[in-house]
């Protein structure tokens, strides 16, 4: 950045902070609330970026302006005000955070404990200032030396910027562009961190990529992205999330991830979401605004997304497959959990563009208490997309009578020479079935696991073993007290 | 062990049992059987705790508990056990892990230590023998798919994995081949000592040729009419509902 802009930038700052009404050292670490160009580049600036993500960020922004807030979604929420954000916060001090697990909310740790959750790993979840360095931090390296060995590149986006920008500039923005929806267009402007990944050609990543053991590092904030690349032949699993509940300040999130695989690839991508749901009546949950999407660029390519979302006050998500090589194929997997007042549109876009491509789709509905669950997907065969199938299976379930279960699936067959099934199927956890359990001297609470359990299996055999039982116990532990 | 006194039950309003007494003590084994309709069935039901028949008279006593007062998994705990006429179908649970989780439920209850898969395993082992079930039939969704036969036999294979202190057997016959009603009884029988009672609801004389009862009641319109010994059964099946019942109101 040249010295003048510099002293543009500032100088727009400074009036910024007037019209706010207060005053912040530009020295400091964080912005007050508001978006203009200014604050763009004060965040590209901070980062050391070169000027043509400036740039890009600066495009992404002027495209934003003209976009409009969508609201085709089945769920409702108060207005957000995207001036009152502040755009970038440097890591909390650890002043600012709780003493210790005393000072946090008594239920939260209740959780933790469900959870199994060690208590090193409870304080930093829940923001104690923790003093001594994270065991897992001697464990990261061991990781990263036996990745680097591979070849394998897998750091933080920032880091990418700087160490592989040949690699950022071919792939970021191909599969999930600028202008693609208003969240996905805020994101890019706005970006602070998030993950990079690449897998060398002919290269099977040696163990499940995660971001949980990273949980150490600086918080990545509101506006994450993720970039993941397996080259030809490459095979990467990457794990996103965790499934202790995890307290957020921001309650807007709107991250960006996008997957890209080559010739005979393959990417797995599980996520376990566990955002703070907000309490029974609906208040201070996250509303996680999330654009996910991969491109089978390459022949025989093949991209998974496994889902497990049981937090957030809003869910609003579709995890897709651009099916462009040949023979390529995507897979979608979700178990969706809408318990207290939370609210669920969630679903997948599966295009399919190349010949023979086939998708899967298994959807499961979870919807307990006050909880709207909402299936929305689409399949898209195109004219080019001969032989292409498509299997659709979407399960509703609902525990109790005041939630809800919608489905809403769309269709668009533009070739005759394709094949597509879909199958629907909502059920009540019936009086018959508790009876049964019952009888067999099994709780009603044990019961209800045992049904939500065998209702989600299909699904969460598709998540690595660990995170299965996690998932498991994770579900137990949400709809506990969501009966009766 | 059981002590029912002037039971009366409805549901939705209408009256369906009116004025059970019964008395059935360890070792027993009693068979209730009436027209379809008299309500046998909702008398299984009631025992085990069904949530949707009211209680409008009487009371019922289990080993010196008030039965009436206890949830339906405490009852399951306490040894009641109830083979279903139609037993429920639990998609996506499988047969071994349900029978595990209940047997767990039931040894936590009593203060045992739960046990695990490898103990398990070796606990079913001669029941899976007796009853003649497949391996896959296991390893399968709780009922789901299973033949009519399958599923009878599954509520009789966790009846003695469960090894209840009274057992509510209802129409456990019905739909059963002539074969699969001979492993069925064999099941049963081989569980009877002389610390376990065994009520069987059937509408037919023929499961008591195979399990031959200490008690027959003939229950009509919500009534016990007549009591007697396994020959009332043959009497009934000779010469039909309808002459018992003209017999016992002369």
């Amino acid at each position: 950045m040249n010295p003048d802009s510099e002293t543009e930038m500032l100088k727009g700052f400074t009036e910024q902070e007037y019209k706010y009404g207060f005053v912040t050292n530009i020295e400091s670490d964080t912005l007050p609330p508001g978006l203009n160009e200014d604050v763009i580049k004060f965040i590209s600036n901070k980062k050391e970026e070169p000027k043509w993500l400036t740039d890009w960020r600066l495009k992404a922004y002027k495209i934003w302006l003209k976009m409009k807030e969508p609201h085709w979604a089945n769920i409702e929420y108060q207005p957000i005000d995207y001036q009152a954000i502040s755009y970038f916060s440097a890591p909390k001090n650890a002043a600012d955070g709780p003493k210790s697990l005393d000072e946090v909310d008594p239920e939260l740790i209740e959780t933790y404990n469900k959870l199994g959750i060690p208590l090193e790993e409870q304080e930093i979840l829940a923001g104690v200032a923790v003093d001594a360095v994270f065991d897992s931090m001697s464990v990261a390296t061991t990781f990263k030396d036996k990745l680097a060995e591979k070849g394998v590149i897998f750091c933080s986006f920032s880091e990418a910027v700087k160490e592989h920008p040949e690699l950022i500039k071919k792939y970021m923005g191909s599969v999930v562009p600028q202008s693609d929806n208003f969240y996905a267009a805020l994101n890019s402007a706005v970006f602070t961190d998030g993950s990079f990944c690449y897998i060398p050609p002919n290269t099977k990543c040696p163990m499940e990529l995660s971001t949980y053991f990273r949980i150490n590092e600086p918080n990545t904030g509101q506006f994450e992205r993720t970039l993941i690349v397996a080259d030809k032949g490459a095979y990467v699993s990457y794990l996103e999330g965790c499934t202790a509940p995890k307290r957020d300040e921001n309650q807007l999130h709107a991250a960006v991830v996008e997957l890209v695989a080559l010739d005979d690839a393959e990417i797995k991508y599980s996520t376990v979401q566990n955002w703070y749901p907000g309490d029974k009546d609906g208040k201070g949950g996250i509303y996680n605004f999330v654009t996910k999407r991969g491109a089978c660029r390459g022949k025989a390519s093949k991209i998974t997304w496994t889902q497990v979302e049981t937090g957030s006050a809003i869910t609003w998500k579709y995890p897709s497959c651009i099916l462009q090589g040949d023979d390529s194929k995507g897979e979608f997997y979700s178990v969706a959990l809408s318990a207290l007042k939370q609210q669920a549109d969630t679903g997948t876009k599966m295009i399919h563009l190349g010949k023979n491509t086939k998708s899967t789709i298994i959807s499961k509905g979870i919807s307990a208490a006050k909880g709207q669950n909402t299936y929305r997907g689409q399949v898209m065969i195109n004219k080019s997309a001969e032989g292409a199938r498509n299997y659709s299976q979407c399960d509703s379930l609902l525990i109790g009578d005041k939630c809800g279960a919608h489905t809403f699936p769309y269709l668009d067959v533009k070739n005759t020479k394709s094949h597509i099934e879909h199958e629907a199927s909502t059920s009540k956890i019936g009086e018959d079935q508790m009876f049964y359990c019952k009888q067999r001297g099994i709780s009603e609470e044990d019961a209800i696991n045992l049904i939500v359990n065998g209702f989600c299996k299909e699904v969460f055999r598709e998540l690595p073993m660990e995170f299965a039982v996690e998932a498991q116990r994770l579900l137990e532990v949400s709809l506990e007290g969501s009966v009766g | 062990m059981l002590k029912i006194e002037n039971l009366h039950v409805s549901i939705g309003g209408n009256q369906i049992l009116k004025g059970i007494d019964l008395e059935v003590k360890a070792g027993e084994t009693h068979a209730i059987m009436g027209p379809n309709g008299s309500g046998k069935s909702t008398l299984a039901q009631v025992l085990a705790g069904h949530e949707e028949y009211e209680i409008t008279d009487g009371k019922v006593e289990y080993l010196s508990k008030d039965l009436l007062e206890m949830e339906i998994e405490e009852r399951a705990c306490e040894g009641i056990f109830l083979a279903f006429q139609y037993p429920v179908e639990l998609p996506g649970v499988n047969n071994t892990y349900f029978l595990k989780s209940a047997l767990n439920a039931q040894r936590k209850y009593r203060g045992e230590k739960e046990i695990d898969a490898m103990e398990f395993i070796d606990l079913i082992g001669d029941k899976i023998k007796l009853l003649n079930l497949k391996d896959s039939l296991l390893k399968r969704p709780v009922n789901e798919g299973f033949s009519g036969g399958e599923k009878k036999r599954n509520e009789i294979f966790q009846m003695a994995v469960l090894e209840p202190k009274l057992a509510l057997l209802d129409e456990t016959d019905s739909g059963l081949d002539i074969d699969a009603l001979r492993v069925v009884a064999n099941g049963v029988n081989s569980m009877r000592n002389e610390e376990r009672a065994t009520i069987l609801v059937t509408h037919y004389q023929r499961l008591l040729n195979y399990i031959v009862p200490d008690f027959v009641h003939v229950l009509v319109d919500g009534k016990i009419i007549n009591s007697g010994d396994k020959n009332l059964a043959l009497e009934l099946e000779e010469k039909g509902y309808d002459r018992i019942v003209e017999e016992a109101k002369a």
